[in-house]
């Protein structure tokens, strides 16, 4: 008799009362999905900070084709970054950043493909992803690179400081473009995405070696290219968010 | 010298899966290409400005669901991850509000 009522009152467990994984995640990627939360607010609150900034400083109302640099109202993106290698003089808005977009974009790509060869234990085709993934990081630093460096000497026109002088380009202090704080914010935000970018990059560098050496193969799976995968999309992800509302609004 | 011989079995490519990837990644070029072309066709305004950020959560979303797999996570994971960022929601509200009260008072 009793043992029959056993089976049938055996107690329900809940998912959370310990003995399995309730959201079906291990341990390192739940980790890095938090950590990535977390980073998701540092990284709004810099862009709600230009939000406010910029809302807290006059518009410039007139026509797109009048507009001249100033300190009295923020610039409007598209006349500021307009400039490519090698076409000196010849004004591209926006053409030099989407191209980056684009960059980012593709090593996201090569990124997800490496992920998909490490759940088929493919080696090869994990070093071949990464490879791409390695050099599409690097790319957009090099691009960076160059944007940081025209946005700081300038263009040959110059612009007029408050007290009249003209200057050339942009620093924490002054800004040809606009008000200072405008250059501030872009050292800032596009600065402090690119630190990503670059610590993204090694440590793909560093899942290409440990996959390259078997690192991976003799642990018997390929998480570690997951969870650093994630880092790079939100890194991809965050690019999506500065380009809309630093380049493009 | 001695190689060892491999023993890991490796799976074929899943060719809908791999398919799949290029889809959303096109998708992504594609809403980015159509931000850029609005940029130069449109009169800049709010609809605009609109527009622009309806087109970034897209691409924000399929980077998230697809590429971060997220969509395919448990309900729990998904939404510990999605209800905090409520937050963000109310910092801008706050903070744009805010900007504008400066510019009235300079």
């Amino acid at each position: 008799m009793s043992t029959t009522a056993a089976v049938i009152n055996k107690p329900q467990r809940s998912i959370w009362a310990g003995g399995q994984s309730p959201l079906k995640a291990s341990y390192g990627k739940l980790m890095m999905w938090f950590f990535l939360v977390s980073d998701a607010f540092t990284f709004s609150a810099l862009l709600v900070s230009y939000g406010m900034i910029r809302f807290s400083h006059a518009a410039y109302t007139g026509s797109a084709e009048a507009f001249n640099f100033s300190q009295e109202w923020w610039p409007i993106p598209e006349k500021v970054f307009e400039a490519v290698p090698f076409l000196h003089g010849v004004p591209a808005p926006l053409v030099f950043v989407g191209i980056m977009t684009f960059i980012l974009i593709l090593s996201s790509v090569t990124m997800v493909l490496a992920v998909e060869a490490g759940h088929r234990m493919d080696r090869r085709a994990v070093e071949k992803w990464m490879i791409w993934t390695i050099i599409g990081g690097a790319l957009f630093l090099g691009c960076q690179a160059w944007e940081w460096s025209h946005f700081i000497h300038g263009t040959e026109a110059g612009g007029q400081w408050i007290d009249g002088t003209t200057i050339f380009g942009a620093n924490l202090v002054q800004n040809q473009y606009g008000p200072p704080l405008f250059a501030s914010l872009f050292f800032f935000i596009t600065g402090f995405h690119g630190t990503h970018v670059l610590s993204g990059v090694i440590l793909n560098m560093m899942v290409f070696y440990n996959t390259a050496v078997g690192t991976y193969e003799r642990r018997g799976h390929y998480e570690m290219v997951e969870k650093v995968g994630l880092y790079w999309h939100f890194v991809d992800l965050v690019w999506v968010f500065v380009f809309t509302f630093f380049y493009l609004v | 010298m001695s190689f060892e011989k491999s023993n890991v079995v490796v799976q074929p490519v899943d060719r809908e899966k791999v398919k799949k990837i290029w889809k959303v990644a096109i998708l992504l070029g594609v809403v980015t290409g159509i931000e850029f072309l609005l940029a130069f066709t449109m009169p800049r305004g709010n609809l605009l400005i609109g527009i622009f950020i309806g087109l970034t959560i897209v691409k924000a979303f399929y980077i998230v669901a697809e590429f971060m797999h997220l969509k395919h996570e448990t309900k729990v994971l998904i939404w510990s991850i999605l209800i905090p960022l409520i937050f963000v929601v109310w910092l801008i509200i706050a903070l744009i509000v805010e900007g504008g009260s400066i510019l009235q008072v300079r």
